[in-house]
C-alpha cells in the first residue's frame, strides 16, 4: 500500500527553483532514502511534506488524503513526525519534557481539564508520562537531563524520541547519523531497523553511503531540484547520472 | 548538620498553616505598626500580584511579550464600573434609570471573559509578530484602549472621559458590604482589611490556576511555542490556537483584577490605565522572574511596596537634611526604577528568583540538572 505519494512537486525561491516536478511513492512499512549533493533540494522537499513550506506546485498524498496547501499540525495529527537536520530540540527543557510535548497531538486535555484536574485529565497525565519514560528508554537517554547538555548523538536520538511519540506512520528523518562517530552510526542503524519492525515507514536523507546501502529499501537521488535515480541503493549507486552528480560537477559533495 | 531550632524554623516556614496564619494577620499588623494607608498599599500590591501573574502566562509561559497589558486590566474596571454604577443612567437617561447596577458576581465572570475576548482581538493580528515587533504592536494596543476610554464622552457618554466613573458599587458578598467596617467574630474589621482578604482569596485562585497551567498539556504546549516555535508546530501543536489561548488566559485574569479594582476603589479613570503601569508590571515579570511564580509574587511586592516605602521616607529624610526638598519622590522612584532595573539586567538577567528554564536560557547553571 502507498503511503505519501509525491505528484510533481516544485518549489521555487523567488528566481531559484528548488524543486521541479518530483514524483516519487513510499510503501507502507519500507526505508526510504533521499540522497543528493549538498542543496540538491532534500530538506526543502521535507519541509513541503511537513508542511512548514507550500509547494510552488504540485501535491501530496498521505494516507488516502491529498494535500496542496496546509498546516504542519495537520500534517502531525495526519501521521508525519520528522527530525530536523539542525537538531531543533526544545533546548532549555529536560529530555522528558520534550517527548511528553510530542504527546500533545496524540493527547485531548484542555484549559478545564487543566485547571480541574479531572480523573480523565490526570489518567492522561500520567499516560503521557509513562509513554515519555518508555520512548525515552528506547533510545537510552536520562530523563531529568535538559536537552542541551546532552552529546550530540543523544539529541539526535533525542529528537527521534519526541517525533516517536506522535505515534507517526511515517518518521522523516533529515541525516540522522551527521555528526555522530562509527559507534554512534550502527546504534542508529540498528535503532531505526528496530523502529521499522514495529511497523513505521522511514523516509530517510543521509549523506553516509554506507548506513543507506544497508538500512534502505530504494532510494531516490536529487540533483538540482531534479529527481535523477531511483531504485534499490545498489542500482542507484551503479548509476551513471548519479555518479555524474555527485564526482562530475563542480560542487561539493 | 542542621541543630534543632533551625530544623524547627524550616519547619514552620514550610508549613501551609503557618504562611495562612501569617498572611490573616498581615493587615492587622501592618495596621498597628504602619497605619491605615498602609494596608490599602497591601490590597493594591495584591492586584499587582494578580496581574504580574496573569501577564506571566502570555510572557512567562508562551513568550509573546506583551506591552499592552494594562489594557485588559482597563477592560475589566470599566465593565463594572459601568454595570455597577449609576454612570449608564446619565448616558442613557431614557433608556436605564438609575443603572443597572448589576451585582459584582455577576459582573466578574463576564468582565474575565470581556477581557479575554480583547485578548484574542490583540492576539489575531499579531499572530506572525514576535519579539520586539509584537512588543511595539502591543504597546499600541494599549494606548488606543486607553485613549478610547479617554474620549468615549461624546457623542454619546459612555465612559465620561478623563473625569472618569464614580459611584460603583462596592463588592458585596452576600450582604456582607466590603466599604465599611463589618463587625465578624466578635471584631470591628475595617473595610480595607475586608479587601485584602479579597484580594488574598483571589491571588490564592490566580496562583493555583497558574501551577496548574504551567503543569499541563496545554503549558507543556506553551513552553514548546516559546523555546520553538517552528519545532512545535512539527510535532503538532497548534500553535495559532495556543497562542490566542495565552492571550486569553492572561487577559481574563487581567480583566477579573480590573473588576475588583473598580469595586475596590469605587471609581475608575483613564490616568490608571497608563502605559507606565503596564511597563510596572512587566517589570514585575521580569525582575521577580519569569516563568517561575514565586519570583513574579516576589516582583509583584517588591514593585507594589518599595517605591511607598521611598515615598514615605525620602521627604522627611530631605527636609531633614536639607531642611527643603531637592529631589520630588517621583523623580527620584523612576531614577532608583531604572537603576535597579540596568543593575539587575547586569547581575541577575532571569530575575531575584528565576525559574529552572529561565536558568538554563541564560546558562548561569551550567550542568547543574545533570543527574
Ligand atoms: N527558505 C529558503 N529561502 C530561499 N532559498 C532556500 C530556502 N530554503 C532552501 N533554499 C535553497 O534551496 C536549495 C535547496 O536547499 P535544501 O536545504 O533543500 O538542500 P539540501 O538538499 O537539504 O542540502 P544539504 O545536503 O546541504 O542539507 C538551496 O539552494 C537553498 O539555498
Ligand atoms: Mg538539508
Amino acid at each position: 500500500m502507498t503511503l505519501l505519494q509525491l505528484s510533481r512537486i516544485g518549489k521555487q525561491f523567488g528566481g531559484l527553483c528548488a524543486l521541479s516536478e518530483v514524483s516519487l511513492h513510499i510503501q507502507k512499512g519500507e526505508i526510504y532514502g533521499l540522497i543528493g549533493p549538498n542543496g540538491a533540494g532534500k530538506t526543502t522537499l521535507f519541509n513541503i511534506i511537513t508542511g512548514l513550506y507550500q509547494a510552488s506546485s504540485g501535491e501530496f498524498q498521505f494516507n488516502g488524503n491529498n494535500y496542496h496547501a496546509t498546516q504542519p499540525h495537520l500534517l502531525a495529527k495526519a501521521g508525519i513526525a520528522r527530525t530536523f537536520q539542525n537538531i531543533r530540540l526544545f533546548a532549555n527543557l529536560t529530555a522528558l519534557e520534550n517527548v511528553m510535548i510530542g504527546r500533545h497531538v496524540r493527547t485531548r486535555a484542555g484549559v478545564l481539564g487543566a485547571l480541574l484536574r479531572d480523573k480523565k485529565t490526570l489518567a492522561e497525565e500520567r499516560a503521557i508520562n509513562a509513554r515519555a519514560h518508555e520512548l525515552l528508554k528506547y533510545v537510552d537517554i536520562p530523563a531529568r537531563t535538559v536537552a542541551k547538555h546532552l552529546s550530540y548523538g543523544e539529541q539526535r536520538r533525542l529528537e527521534i524520541a519526541r517525533a516517536l511519540a506522535t505515534d507517526p506512520l511515517l518518521l522523516a528523518l533529515d541525516e540522522p547519523a551527521a555528526g555522530m562517530n562509527a559507534t554512534e552510526t550502527a546504534s542508529l542503524k540498528a535503532l531505526l531497523q528496530q523502529i521499522r519492525d514495529g511497523g513505521i515507514t522511514l523516509f530517510l536523507i543521509e549523506h553516509d553511503v554506507k548506513l543507506i546501502l544497508g538500512l534502505c529499501d530504494r532510494v531516490a537521488v536529487l540533483d538540482y531540484g531534479k529527481k535523477i535515480a531511483e531504485g534499490t541503493p545498489e542500482a542507484v549507486r551503479n548509476d551513471p547520472a548519479v555518479i555524474d552528480a555527485y564526482l562530475g560537477h563542480a560542487h561539493e559533495p | 548538620m542542621q541543630n534543632a531550632p533551625e530544623k524547627r524554623l524550616h519547619k514552620l516556614l514550610h508549613s501551609r498553616s503557618f504562611w495562612v496564619c501569617a498572611l490573616l494577620l498581615l493587615p492587622f499588623a501592618t495596621d498597628a505598626l504602619l497605619g491605615h494607608g498602609w494596608v490599602r498599599i497591601l490590597d493594591f500590591a495584591m492586584l499587582y500580584i494578580m496581574l504580574a501573574l496573569g501577564l506571566n502566562i502570555v510572557i512567562g509561559y508562551a513568550g509573546l511579550l506583551d506591552l499592552g497589558y494594562i489594557a485588559f486590566f482597563a477592560v475589566g474596571a470599566y465593565c463594572y464600573a459601568l454595570t455597577g454604577s449609576p454612570h449608564l443612567a446619565t448616558a442613557f437617561p431614557l433608556s436605564i434609570e438609575g443603572g443597572v447596577h448589576w451585582p459584582f458576581w455577576v459582573v466578574l465572570p463576564f468582565a474575565a471573559l470581556l477581557a479575554g475576548g480583547f485578548g484574542i482581538l490583540l492576539g489575531a493580528p499579531t499572530l506572525r509578530l514576535r519579539g520586539d515587533y509584537l512588543a511595539i504592536v502591543t504597546l499600541g494596543f494599549g494606548e488606543i484602549i486607553r485613549i478610547f476610554l479617554n474620549n468615549l464622552n461624546a457623542p454619546v457618554n459612555l465612559t465620561n472621559g478623563p473625569q472618569g466613573i464614580s459611584r460603583i458599587d462596592p463588592v458585596s458578598i452576600a450582604n456582607l458590604h466590603l466599604n465599611v467596617t463589618q463587625p465578624l467574630f466578635g471584631m470591628e474589621i475595617p473595610s480595607v482589611h475586608l479587601y485584602f482578604y479579597l484580594f488574598l482569596s483571589f491571588t490564592w485562585l490566580v496562583i493555583l490556576a497558574s501551577k496548574r497551567l504551567e503543569k499541563s498539556r496545554i503549558g507543556r504546549a506553551w513552553m514548546a511555542i516559546r523555546e520553538d516555535e517552528i519545532a512545535a508546530a512539527a510535532m503538532g501543536i497548534n500553535t495559532r490556537n495556543l497562542k490566542l489561548l495565552a492571550f486569553a488566559m492572561g487577559a481574563a485574569f487581567g480583566g477579573a483584577s480590573g473588576a475588583l479594582f473598580a469595586g475596590f476603589q469605587g471609581f475608575v479613570s483613564p490616568e490608571s490605565f497608563s502605559l507606565m503601569e503596564s511597563i510596572m508590571i512587566l517589570c514585575m515579570v521580569v525582575l521577580g522572574g519569569m516563568g517561575n511564580i514565586a519570583g513574579v509574587i516576589l516582583g509583584g511586592v517588591l514593585l507594589a511596596i518599595l517605591p511607598e516605602m521611598l515615598r514615605h521616607s525620602v521627604i522627611p529624610l530631605q527636609q531633614g537634611l536639607f531642611g527643603k526638598i531637592i529631589v520630588d519622590p517621583e523623580s527620584l522612584r523612576m531614577l532608583l526604577f531604572g537603576g535597579a532595573l540596568i543593575v539587575m539586567m547586569l547581575y541577575r538577567p532571569a530575575g531575584l528568583l528565576p525559574s529552572r528554564v529561565r536558568r538554563r536560557e541564560l546558562g548561569s547553571d551550567e550542568m547543574a540538572e545533570k543527574p
